[in-house]
């Protein structure tokens, strides 16, 4: 257990690890780790916290503390997306948001940052967390292209969506235990511009990314021989939850079609009263009535089509998106055990050094662990994520949907309170009669 | 029963030359007197039970399928005195209905007689079909036959009308005995003169209003039911869709540990809440119905329009005819002509007449404006008797329509009510069981 994982992924990374300083955590006993590595802002000494520790094995081990940091108390990252920006270049035209982060953490240079940034620099960001941490369960980004529909990239809602989604994709990395400590978001959060760009270029070759590619490749044609069970069981899980997911967005969207059919039928509805009114003398005023409340009624579904729209559409579209990602993090800690079990076959079998590839075979060994307990680790915090966002999303809807109905209530209740005071009138003129 | 209650022959209310002010008079007292007739009608009880079908041979000879309806009637104090004796009834076809019903246009034309429903369904729903053999439709339609012989019932002048007591109670023979009474002729006449195109000069004001609040009212409640039954339409796809939470829930609640509970009572509430939308369409068609029956009105109140101007229109020609008579008399007296100023044509179109051959003709022209001036008066009262009767059964359909169109829109609110507290009730539950999520 000499080198990290990032030695063996990305071995010219630059300006991460310390070498001292691994050394130091490895001196470390297991029982240490639980403290010094845990998210609890009491207890962690901020100058130990910098790039590297993210990982660290030890710190993977750690899983009951991924339990304990949901609440808000603990968060001392606040990041805003907001704010979007059309800019106009001889070659194209594009979008940025602005980004403000406020942060207690120490190993931040200052408290607070505002910077622009555009889609491509949130997927290039997502790229290198998941490079990094290829078993962790990073959030989803929204779509870069929407392929249904011809939706303009710079229509409005379009943009709001797509910068709430933004919101939402940041805010859960700084969440993260393990995935907020990462320099690529911290150069995101606080480089300017031209930093940036900067920044982007650096990082391991062409030539090493392909490498990995390849290896990847190779090992998913190999296929892994002993998954863990537990690892089974997520898989099927993630397969139903998947079609599960794809299949409430697909019925959420349907609901919002229908709902926006019946609103535009419902708009032409009201305006038969009025006309029929302008005909009749002692029926006008109830025949306007219910013009009026049938319009009344316009207004409310609008809204509450909008709030679908808003608010449990996105949602259960990013989950969508989410299973996408888990299949992928389970493909790639296939890989790295295919890839571990594949060296230690050779090693019964090939006429190779031994030595050199019993080192290399520990290495993959510890990389398969540590991917492993990485996803378990995530996993349940993943899950329990998923739980507090569709519960909430439903909630939000269910509550929504009662408001509507209770606003239409009123409005029906009304007209007919005003109907009801009528009829004495029409009494006392049949019994003079 | 029946024979006991008012007279046969049609009531001639009112008389020629009143004021307005003993015309409305006159009005307030006949709508007591409609209202003690009313009340004599509800010695018996009427309904339209069951409907059958039938097989038989048609006017062609080929085997046909219809639907008969079965007409059940009962004396009213039979029931108030403890016993429920069983129901005379028969069984009619809609062919019959539309039979009495054009015999009674024709019979008292000053009437606005009720409409009968739908020979077929015009405007097609989402769950209906447009098949005269649905159930759905049928039952409709017995429930439109009731409410067409009730009003019948209810209405003065109708309800003493002995072919509409024979339709009532006597099944065999009926049919015979209503061409008997020579509407057939009428009925054809009839049927000429609506079509017919002639320019009446000077129609009451108040009938050609009339006719055009009928058109007017045609057209917009037409309008209001077709937008109507796509909203209805609509509205049924939405609740439906929401069947497919219930699936879905139901299938990941089986996945999940924390969530399944919450997720699978969520799944029911979804499903009850798409099951409840074929009631309130139900609904829906109901009050539908109501409005698509006032639209089948505004042809009785046309056909009376009609009428008015044809009796107008005849009143003209013959007054017209008078004057021409009366000026060839006075063209013969004075050996003048008013046409024609030269005298040489004057000489040429007359002649040398002899002084007799003047007198003949002048006595044919006297008894001939004689009995034009008979024939005017006739007519002339003739219309004002149309206009009387007929303008006092506009302002009884007016007041019905305006009541009962006033309580089909409370209806319709409170059938709004009635669904958003099931859609609160729905919403609720649900977010009961999110919350145990």
């Amino acid at each position: 257990m000499s080198r990290t994982i990032d030695d063996v992924v990305s071995p010219t990374q630059t300006n991460t690890i310390p070498a001292d300083i691994s050394g130091q955590m490895l001196d470390l006993d297991e029982d240490d780790d639980f403290e010094v590595f845990s998210k609890d802002s009491t207890l962690a000494d901020g100058s130990m916290f910098n790039a590297s520790m993210q990982t660290s094995p030890g710190s993977m081990v750690n899983q009951c503390k991924f339990e304990e940091d949901e609440d808000g108390d603990s968060k001392d990252i606040f990041i805003t997306v907001d704010n979007p920006e059309s800019h106009v270049t001889a070659i194209e035209t594009f979008i940025t948001y602005r980004v403000l982060t406020k942060t207690t953490r120490s190993e931040f240079d200052n408290s607070e940052y505002e910077v622009r940034r555009r889609y491509q620099d949130f997927h290039w960001l997502k790229g290198k967390l998941e490079e990094a941490h290829s078993t962790l369960i990073v959030h989803p980004l929204p779509e870069k292209f929407v392929v249904k529909g011809m939706v303009e990239r710079f229509n409005g809602d379009f943009i709001e969506t797509r910068r709430k989604a933004l919101h939402k994709f940041l805010n859960r990395i700084a969440d993260h235990p393990i995935l907020s400590c990462s320099e690529d978001f911290k150069v995101f959060l606080s480089a300017q511009a031209w930093e940036l760009t900067t920044y982007k270029k650096q990082g391991p070759g062409f030539l090493s990314r392909m490498g990995e590619t390849v290896r990847a490749v190779a090992n998913s044609v190999r296929g892994v021989k002993n998954r863990p069970e537990e690892f089974t069981a997520i898989q099927e899980y993630v397969e139903d939850f998947s079609n599960k997911i794809s299949s409430l967005d697909k019925v959420t969207q349907r609901i919002v079609k229908e709902q926006k059919e019946y609103l535009e039928e419902l708009k032409e509805y009201g305006p038969t009263y009025t006309l029929w009114s302008g005909s009749e003398e002692e029926l006008a005023e109830q025949l306007k009535g219910v013009a009026g409340c049938i319009e009344r009624c316009c207004q409310e579904t609008e809204e509450q089509v909008g709030h679908l729209s808003d608010t449990l559409v996105p949602v259960l579209h990013e989950y969508v998106l989410c299973a996408e990602t888990l299949k992928a993090v389970l493909r790639r800690r296939d890989n790295i055990q295919a890839e571990f079990e594949a060296k230690n076959e050779a090693l019964a079998t090939k006429k190779v050094d031994r030595d050199a590839l019993k080192v290399e075979i520990d290495k993959l060994e510890d990389r398969v662990e540590w991917a492993n307990n990485a996803l378990k680790g995530d996993w349940v915090r993943w899950q329990r994520s998923m739980r507090g966002d569709l519960k909430s999303a439903f909630l939000s809807t269910a509550e929504k949907n009662v408001d509507y109905y209770e606003k239409c209530l009123a409005v029906w209740e009304t007209f007919l309170l005003s109907q009801r005071t009528e009829p004495s009138e029409e009494t006392d003129r049949d019994n003079t009669s | 029963m029946m024979a006991d209650s008012g007279p046969e022959e049609i009531a001639v209310i009112g008389n020629t030359d009143l004021t307005s002010a003993e015309l409305e008079n006159n009005i307030k007292n006949t709508m007591v007197e409609i209202e003690k007739w009313t009340s004599l009608l509800r010695k018996m009880e009427i309904s339209v039970g069951e409907a059958e079908k039938r097989t038989g041979k048609n006017s062609v000879n080929m085997q046909e399928i219809y639907t008969v309806y079965l007409i059940e009637t009962r004396p009213v104090d039979a029931v108030t005195e403890g016993l429920i004796p069983a129901p005379d009834s028969l069984w009619r076809r809609y062919s019959e209905f539309e039979l009495l019903r054009n015999y009674l246009l024709v019979t008292y034309p000053f009437v606005v007689v009720a409409p009968l429903p739908e020979k077929r369904a015009e405007i097609v729903w989402h769950k209906l079909s447009a098949d005269n053999m649905d159930p759905d439709f049928v039952e409709r339609r017995r429930v439109g036959l009731e409410n067409f012989l009730l009003r019948l019932a209810s209405h003065p002048v109708l309800c003493n009308d002995k072919i509409f007591y024979i339709f009532l109670t006597e099944e065999k023979g009926w049919k015979e005995m209503v061409y008997e009474t020579g509407f057939q002729a009428k009925a054809d006449s009839r049927l000429k003169a609506m079509n017919a195109a002639f320019r009446v000069k000077n129609p009451d004001k108040r009938f050609t209003e009339l006719k055009h609040y009928s058109d007017e009212l045609q057209t917009v409640v037409s309008q209001l039911l077709r937008v109507q039954a796509r909203v209805a339409d609509r509205l049924y796809g939405v609740y439906k869709v929401h069947g497919n939470y219930g699936r879905v829930f139901s299938e990941w609640s089986a996945i999940e540990k924390e969530m399944g509970d919450g997720l699978q009572s969520a799944g029911h509430h979804m499903d009850a809440y798409a099951a409840s939308v074929d009631d309130i369409l139900e609904e829906e068609e109901h009050y539908a119905d109501q409005l698509k029956e006032y639209l089948f009105y505004t042809e009785a109140l046309r056909a009376v329009c009609r009428k008015h101007e044809l009796t107008q229109f005849e009143l003209e020609m013959a007054a017209q005819d008078l004057t021409s008579k009366k000026q060839q008399k006075e063209e013969l007296v004075t050996g003048t002509v008013r046409t024609f100023s030269l005298k040489g044509m004057t000489s040429k179109l007359f002649g040398q007449e002899t002084a007799e051959q003047r007198e003949a003709k002048l006595q044919v022209l006297e008894q001939q404006i004689e009995e034009g001036e008979e024939a005017v008066k006739e007519k002339n009262t003739e219309s004002n008797e149309f206009v009387k009767t007929a303008w006092v059964d506009i302002e009884r359909f007016k007041d019905q329509k305006d009541r009962d169109l006033k309580e089909a829109l409370i209806s319709y609110a409170i059938m709004q009510i009635s669904r958003c507290k099931k859609g609160i009730q729905v919403w609720t539950n649900a977010k009961e069981c999110f919350n145990k999520m």
